[in-house]
């Protein structure tokens, strides 16, 4: 490629224009990322949603206010009463440390925003950053173009923004981008061998293990992606720069977090790591070897090596493979075996198969979530065959295992959405790579004389190739006008034509690189469709935005004939119990609320969403299953004072607890045998109307959601479940009712004290210390505490 | 079959030792390096198989701090090597450069894991 003088002085100019041109570009799309997820800011308030996040909030304070070593050696007596939890240990700081660090900062410069305020707005400034970091991450593997593309989509994706919207202060907020960066950061490394990458991409992976538990998703695929090179006989040495430092560097960071540990080194999770650090030992001993001797002497000691080596190797890998199977998951976690069968967790682990992010997705989510992408991913994937690189295969394994776990949980269509808006930036920009060269090629020959085509602007090699150019122009057109009007009648099929095309360049006797030209009027077309294709997309992402995922779940809208109504029951009851109770009181729900009660109400909780705990989860359960009195004692022996229930009967709201009931039995049930499921089922369902079982109708749950419901409309009509419940006129014996919010959402009950006489005929009394025949019953009463 | 497989294994041992005799010195410094690396390594392991494990971090940050000094080690050779064609436009100033950062980051992640 001969640049001459007076061509250089435009092309420079024009490099500078493009590049001021791609920062602009970069910051629009930082601002595009950050405000199409202020929606819920700007329907509803700056709050902050969900249930996950109102625990992070908490734990901000606490840092904010205490400082950082007070947060390390935290241990909170608040919750999972009696037990405590130690949050120091067993949280993720990343998100934490990240959005303390951004409140100190800023008040440190004067500038006073509230720790909400700060939490609340973390979320859409890392998504501006996660698109920056795909914008580098698709340069390294493509090109700019490409990159912009895909940081664009990545701004917009509708499955990033569920996660990330203002107010959603959850892990993923952070950790897409961590994710994201430590990806571009391995795949500089390997394209320039430098060792300083190396260093930051360690320091990266670093933070995402801080930040999220997904971080095993890229101590997994880097290895992967490693061996798949060297099987593929890619081996280059700026992949042993790129991984081993990786390894030991990162194995010793991850195990600086407190949360990890050492898990580090003695889960499943990491062996594949330290297994594929070893291969790549061997093989970069055997290149070096091969290097050094001359091929007859490589030859002998290959075929010692083999034999001898074969044996050792094997007698070690049988050795550890009977150390990990000796333990009963091999020591994998339960979350990650659900991953791997996903059958899993419905059969061993209730708690993991009761959460709902942890469903497999449906059909349409792939297109609520990822809209267009989900096909243009394929005609990335054979964009990145041509040619193949380290980086692109890399690129093409990583949308192939997201898919995969994306199948799997509902929650991880978040980590395919990387992967879909790079593929898709790829194939995006290699399509109008074509298309614009095609017009901008031919546009010449229909303005000036067919024959001299002289483009000065254009890639030189069009110069030297007029010729050629011609001929390949007419052979194309010939070939592809059979083509054309297909492909104008249905757009998806110019993919196909693309594809075709793409596959047809021939290995001409010119050894210049020979630049594929389509048809005029087609590359026009098709450039119009692609742009309407990606308006389709936007409007798609800003409705999604808009609608669907702004919801802050604990405020509730809806629209009735004589306007909007809002329901803003939850924080009415938080806040009932924060100024009616007393502060050490304890409150017992059903582990959803248990984050937003603790955060909110500052009431000590006895089980919260984290359900570390299973069996004191099954308590709850089971207590909530039981027939009142049961209740009452398993309740007081937790020193529970009040009993919080979430009912959408009388508005319809169908997230309360009756509908999760099942859950509260199969969870007690697998811990406590006399909860039985069949007892609460009539026909293999749940039901609480007149056909539901005794069983059923006699449970704590039932009779604290429906107390006093008939007083509403006389027929107490559940409008969830949509029937009359079963049994209308009960009295409370254990219980009485505090507060009930406006909507009916939330009911708070009260322990009653136990009686101080027992009148009339005395039943056998449950406490342990007794065992008294009917002859004793009034000695064992005066052994109760009299001022009672 | 024995005798030739030892007379091979001899003849192959000759050939290595001469086609290493023939790498410059300063790689030959390096690689003496990562062996004192490695064999500290193995010395710490087998002293925690004497001991047991107890402070598991104490071991864990020794060991790994072997090892990683000498995968570092084995970077700067590949980056310092001539005859790589892949880095022939690395000032060896940098790939020097950018070994001590990486150990700095080593290091000081290793004191602190130290315990």
């Amino acid at each position: 490629m001969a640049a001459t003088a007076e061509t250089k002085g435009p092309s420079t100019l024009r490099n500078a224009f493009g590049g001021v041109l791609g920062v602009f570009i970069l910051l629009l799309i930082g601002v595009l990322a950050f405000s199409i997820r202020l929606f819920s800011v700007i329907k509803y308030e700056s709050v902050i949603h969900e249930f996950d996040p109102y625990f992070n909030y908490r734990v901000t304070q606490y840092l904010t206010k205490n400082g950082i070593y007070d947060f390390w050696n935290w241990f909170d007596d608040r919750t999972w009463y009696p037990l405590g939890r130690v949050i120091g240990g067993t949280v993720y700081p990343g998100l934490t440390l990240t959005a303390g660090s951004m409140w100190w900062l800023l008040n440190s410069l004067n500038i006073p925003l509230s720790v909400e305020t700060v939490c609340v707005f973390t979320a859409p400034i890392f998504s501006a950053n996660a698109a920056w970091a795909t914008f580098l991450l698709t340069k390294e593997v493509k090109g700019t173009g490409a990159g912009l593309t895909a940081a664009v989509l990545l701004a917009m994706v509708p499955s990033y923004i569920s996660r990330s919207v203002a107010g959603s202060y959850d892990n993923e907020a952070v950790a897409i981008f961590a994710l994201v960066f430590t990806f571009y950061l391995y795949i500089k490394t390997l394209n320039t061998g430098s060792l300083f990458y190396a260093t930051l991409n360690a320091l990266s992976y670093f933070y995402m293990v801080c930040s999220w538990g997904g971080y095993t998703f890229i101590i997994n695929l880097i290895p992967m992606h490693v061996l798949l090179c060297i099987l593929t006989g890619r081996y280059s040495s700026r992949l042993y720069i790129a991984y081993a430092p990786l390894v030991v560097l990162g194995t010793l960071l991850a195990s600086l977090v407190p949360v990890v540990g050492f898990n580090a080194v003695m889960t499943s999770e990491h062996f594949a790591s330290f297994l594929v650090f070893i291969i790549i030992h061997v093989v970069a001993f055997i290149y070096y070897i091969k290097g050094i001797l001359s091929p007859k002497m490589f030859k002998v000691a290959m075929t010692l090596v083999v034999t001898i080596g074969l044996a050792v190797s094997c007698a070690v890998i049988a050795i550890f493979i009977a150390l990990v199977a000796s333990s009963p998951t091999k020591g994998w976690s339960g979350r990650s075996l659900s991953l791997l069968d996903p059958t899993y967790a419905s059969k061993y682990i209730p708690i993991i198969a009761s959460v709902s992010e942890h469903q497999p997705p449906t059909w349409p989510s792939y297109f609520m979530d990822i809209n267009v992408l989900a096909f243009l991913v394929p005609a990335g994937i054979i964009a990145c065959f041509l040619p193949l690189s380290d980086a692109s295969s890399f690129v093409v394994l990583y949308l192939v295992t997201s898919v995969y776990f994306s199948g799997v949980m509902v929650r991880l269509m978040l980590v395919l959405a990387p992967a879909a808006c790079i593929m898709s930036g790829i194939a995006l920009s290699e399509a109008f790579d074509v298309f614009t060269r095609s017009i901008k090629l031919q546009l010449p020959n229909i303005l000036d004389n067919p024959p001299d085509a002289g483009d000065m602007n254009s890639v030189s090699s069009i110069a030297q190739n007029d010729a050629s150019k011609i001929d390949s122009h007419a052979t194309t057109k010939s070939e592809t006008v059979s083509k054309e009007r297909p492909s104008r009648k249905n757009r998806k099929k110019e993919k196909e034509k693309e594809k075709e095309n793409v596959e047809k360049v021939p290995s001409h006797s010119e050894n210049k690189k020979r630049l594929l030209v389509l048809p005029l009027e087609a590359s026009a077309v098709a450039i119009l469709l692609l742009i309407v294709l990606g308006g389709f997309y936007v409007v798609h992402c800003v409705w999604a935005a808009a609608e669907a995922y702004s919801a802050p779940s604990i405020v509730l809208t809806s629209y009735a004939h004589d306007g909007l109504h809002v329901f803003d029951d939850f924080r009415e009851a938080y806040a009932w119990l924060r100024h009616n109770t007393d502060v050490d009181d304890k409150v017992a729900s059903w582990w959803d609320y248990g984050y937003q009660t603790t955060a909110m109400a500052n009431r000590t909780v006895i089980v919260d969403n984290n359900t570390w705990n299973n069996t004191h989860i099954a308590t709850v359960g089971t207590a909530m299953s039981s027939p009142e009195k049961a209740a009452w004692e398993i309740f007081n022996s937790l020193d529970v004072k009040y009993v919080l229930v979430v009912f959408g009967g009388l508005v319809g709201y169908p997230s309360d607890d009756i509908n999760k009931f099942l859950w509260m039995v199969r969870i007690g049930g697998g811990v406590f045998p006399h909860i039985r499921e069949p007892d609460y089922l009539r026909d293999g369902q749940y039901r609480i109307d007149a056909q539901a079982t005794p069983t059923m109708l006699n449970c704590l749950m039932y009779k604290l959601s429906y107390y006093r419901f008939v007083e509403t409309d006389g027929k107490a009509f559940d409008r969830v479940r949509r029937t009359e419940i079963g049994k209308k006129y009960f009295k409370l014996t254990h219980f009485e009712e505090v507060f009930t919010t406006h909507h009916w959402m939330v009911r708070i009950y009260k322990l009653k004290p136990p009686k101080n006489r027992i009148r009339g005929k005395l039943k056998k009394p449950k406490s342990s210390s007794k065992s008294s025949s009917s002859n004793h019953k009034r000695a064992g009463n005066t052994q109760k505490n009299p001022w009672q | 079959m024995a005798k030739s497989t030892s007379s091979d294994a001899q003849m192959l041992i000759r050939s290595l030792r001469t086609a290493y005799a023939a790498t410059p010195t300063n790689l030959k410094i390096i690689d003496l390096y990562v062996v004192y690396a490695i064999v500290t390594a193995v010395i710490q392991v087998v002293y925690m198989g004497v001991v047991g494990s107890f402070p598991f971090n104490s071991f864990l940050s020794g060991v790994l701090s072997c090892v990683g000094t000498a995968v570092l080690a084995v970077c700067l050779r590949i980056q310092v090597n001539k005859e790589n064609k892949e880095f022939k436009d690395l000032p060896p100033e940098r790939a020097y450069a950018d070994f001590i950062l990486c150990n700095l980051v080593l290091h000081l992640v290793i004191m602190n894991f130290l315990g």
